[in-house]
């Protein structure tokens, strides 16, 4: 099990180093330059390029990057808070801490939710419930988050006030409501589906009956027997429903303008601030990274029979 | 003769359909995996069940003990009707699960494979309360490991641990657990190898003679069962056209699709089975969705005429003991 903590572990690293340069270089692949403007002159942009050692090839700079972000230095803001260290912006003005927030509430909700409905879809299967829950779930799936957003600020803050349209840093429980639906209720819909499928195969399997067969009682058989195999293929969708919330929290932030960072990363995509975008990128990513290899490692914990072959490595 | 026999298990008529969705939107079909079976077993004896892959000798088993709910017929055990389609007789099968088990057909998939060998076997010692407290509990499932020769260690490891072998095994203790009088033998060495084959029939003799168990013993074919069974049930798109003695059947079949499937079975003398002519059928089985009219043997039987499309052919007594269902052998011709 230690060794194969350490394989992914290094593996996680080796991702996210790549990461690094593809973002990078995708960065200098984009036309234009952060001091831009059609008030500026040549000599002023190459001025500013060369404070920020813009100027240099193109491998110094991304040697120069990775570098820096090695020990910790994320650079500083070109544009909206010139000057400014990443890593305050990031971490110290509460942006981070606020999409987390956000982000922890729609996961929690959409696992929460998800997986009891899909239960009770599979468990009434063909009854009007399934029914009921399999058009939710799909025209859940097929709504864009931006759309969802503006739906449901026109219709709940907007036209019956029941809701903050501003929902500001989060203030009260009020204000989580509608972003957090709105950034949950993709991957709720998407789990119970999930759910749904992964609990109805495993109610045909020959142990379900096997259990049935020794006298268990049929919400024993679905409460133990068929969840505990089904949630499996669950789990190893909570690494992408991640890294999906984080996404969709930069559209929803902006719709219900909450000072988070996906809010700020939009803007600075906008203005060509490279280093908060990358710096941004960078974070993501590592949690998302983070993420996966805990779902991993939790998945080889509830599966014995992947718990052994890890062993025997 | 054997009248006197006590029956442990009878069926009337009964049907298992299953519903699946049709091709159109909305519509739906009906497989029609057991039609219309009649049958009893003798407390004590082993009745083999054979016939072709998919003609439904899995859902026959299942439903006797009523792990599928029937779609119409009656099953009574041990002279109490546990289920009756026309006076609505659906007994709660909980006091049951104790006296009918079953061995499934594919040992790694029946055994839940989050649980231990020790839960899997325990658990139906908890539902039926079966042990007073953890030592008597640990104990018994101790003694029944050994008894179906698998360490007592094993109990803490699990299912995928084990070979297929030792998989059946573990099937069968947990089916031995409650103490039954009845168990449905799904075709239990089917996906097992050769070798091991033999070791676990001769176990399940060996558990029948201690324990005075009575047996539907499933195989889909004559040989792997002639010498285990008492008698002997063929099954052909989901109705049984024939049963009768063991003896008697290989010997003497009646129905023209026992005499088909017996004369695939290698005959031990090679003269003799040189000498006999192999029918083959012809066509393939057809769907149990969509069954042939009246006789569902006609569309491949090399006897059928106009009344076998029309009428479907009573399953009646034709000897004493010697069941089968085929117009031909009413009108005389049962000397063939
Ligand atoms: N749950 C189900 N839903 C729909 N059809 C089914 C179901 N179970 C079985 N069937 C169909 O019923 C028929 C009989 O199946 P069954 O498994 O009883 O056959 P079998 O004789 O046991 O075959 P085998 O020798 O392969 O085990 C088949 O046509 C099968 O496709
Ligand atoms: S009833 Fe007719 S078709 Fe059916 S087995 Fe007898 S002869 Fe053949
Ligand atoms: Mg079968």
């Amino acid at each position: 099990m230690v060794a194969y903590i350490l394989k992914r572990v290094a593996g996680s690293i080796a991702i996210l180093l790549l990461i690094m340069v593809v973002t990078f270089l995708l960065m200098n692949a984009i036309p234009g330059s952060p001091f831009l403007t059609e008030k500026s002159t040549p000599e002023q942009i190459a001025l500013a390029e060369a404070k920020y050692g813009l100027d240099k090839p193109l491998y110094v700079q991304l040697w120069n990057y990775i570098k820096n972000y090695c020990v910790g230095d994320l650079g500083t803001s070109l544009k909206m808070q010139e000057g400014t260290p990443v890593k305050d912006i990031i971490f110290h003005q509460g942006k981070f801490a606020l999409s987390i927030k956000l982000g922890a509430c729609a996961l929690v909700i959409a696992v929460l939710i998800g997986i009891p409905l899909g239960c009770i879809a599979a468990y009434y299967r063909g009854s009007w419930i399934d029914g009921l829950l399999r058009v939710l779930t799909t025209v859940g799936v097929a709504v864009p988050t931006f759309v969802l957003a503006a739906l449901l600020l026109v219709v709940f803050s907007v036209n019956l006030n029941w809701f903050p349209t501003l929902s500001g840093s989060l203030p009260d429980a009020k204000s989580y409501v509608l972003p957090v639906i709105s950034l949950s209720f993709y991957y709720t819909c998407y789990i119970a589906k999930l759910m749904r499928t992964s609990m109805l195969d495993a109610i045909h399997q020959d142990y379900i009956r096997t259990a049935k067969a020794k006298g268990v009682k049929t919400h024993i058989l679905v409460l133990k027997h068929a969840l505990r195999n089904s949630l499996i293929p669950v789990i190893t969708y909570l690494g992408p429903v991640l890294a999906g919330i984080i996404t969709g929290s930069f559209v929803v932030e902006s719709t219900f303008s909450i000072p988070g960072l996906g809010k700020y990363f939009v803007q600075c995509v906008l203005s060509r601030d490279y280093p908060v975008i990358m710096a941004t990128t960078v974070v993501l990513s590592a949690l998302v990274i983070f993420m996966m290899l805990i779902v991993d490692i939790t998945y080889k914990l509830v599966d014995p029979r992947i718990t052994l072959t890890a062993k025997e490595e | 003769m054997s009248d006197e026999r006590k029956k442990l298990v009878e069926v009337e008529s009964l049907r298992k359909y299953f519903t699946v969705k049709g091709n159109k939107l909305f519509e739906k079909k009906y497989v029609q995996a057991v039609e219309s079976v009649s049958l009893f077993i003798y407390q004590g004896e082993t009745l083999g069940l054979v016939g072709e892959s998919g003609c439904g000798k899995t859902t026959l088993g299942r439903t006797i003990i009523r792990l599928y709910e029937p779609t119409s017929g009656r099953i009574v055990y041990d002279g109490t009707p546990i289920f009756d389609s026309e006076q609505k007789i659906r007994l709660n099968m909980l006091k049951y699960r104790r006296k009918m088990q079953i061995i499934f057909q594919d040992p790694s998939a029946s055994l839940d494979p989050r649980m231990t060998v020790g839960e899997i076997v325990g658990e139906a010692l908890d539902i039926h309360h079966l042990t007073q407290n953890k030592n008597e509990r640990r104990d018994r499932i101790c003694s029944l490991l050994s008894e179906v020769g698998l360490n007592t260690e094993h109990a803490n490891r699990f299912p995928h641990e084990f070979s297929g072998g030792q998989q059946q095994r573990i099937g069968i203790a947990r089916a031995l657990a409650v103490d039954p009088e009845f168990i449905v033998c799904d075709e239990p060495i089917s996906a097992l190898d050769v070798s091991i084959q033999s070791q676990i029939v001769n176990m399940l003799e060996d558990l029948q003679r201690e324990k005075g168990l009575t047996y539907l013993f499933i195989a889909h074919d004559v040989s792997v069962v002639r010498h285990i069974s008492d008698r002997i049930g063929v099954m052909y798109l989901g109705s049984l056209v024939e049963l009768a003695e063991s003896y008697e059947l290989c010997n003497h079949p009646i129905h023209p699709y026992t005499q088909t499937l017996l004369s695939a079975v290698p005959l031990p003398d090679p003269e003799k089975s040189r000498a006999r002519q192999r029918i083959l059928l012809e066509g393939d089985i057809p769907s149990p969705m969509n069954p042939p009219s009246g006789c569902r043997f006609h569309t491949r039987c090399p006897y059928a005429t106009e009344r076998c499309k029309a009428e479907t052919p009573v399953f009646r007594e034709y000897s004493p003991g010697h069941y089968a269902a085929c117009h031909l052998l009413e009108q005389g011709g049962s000397d063939r």
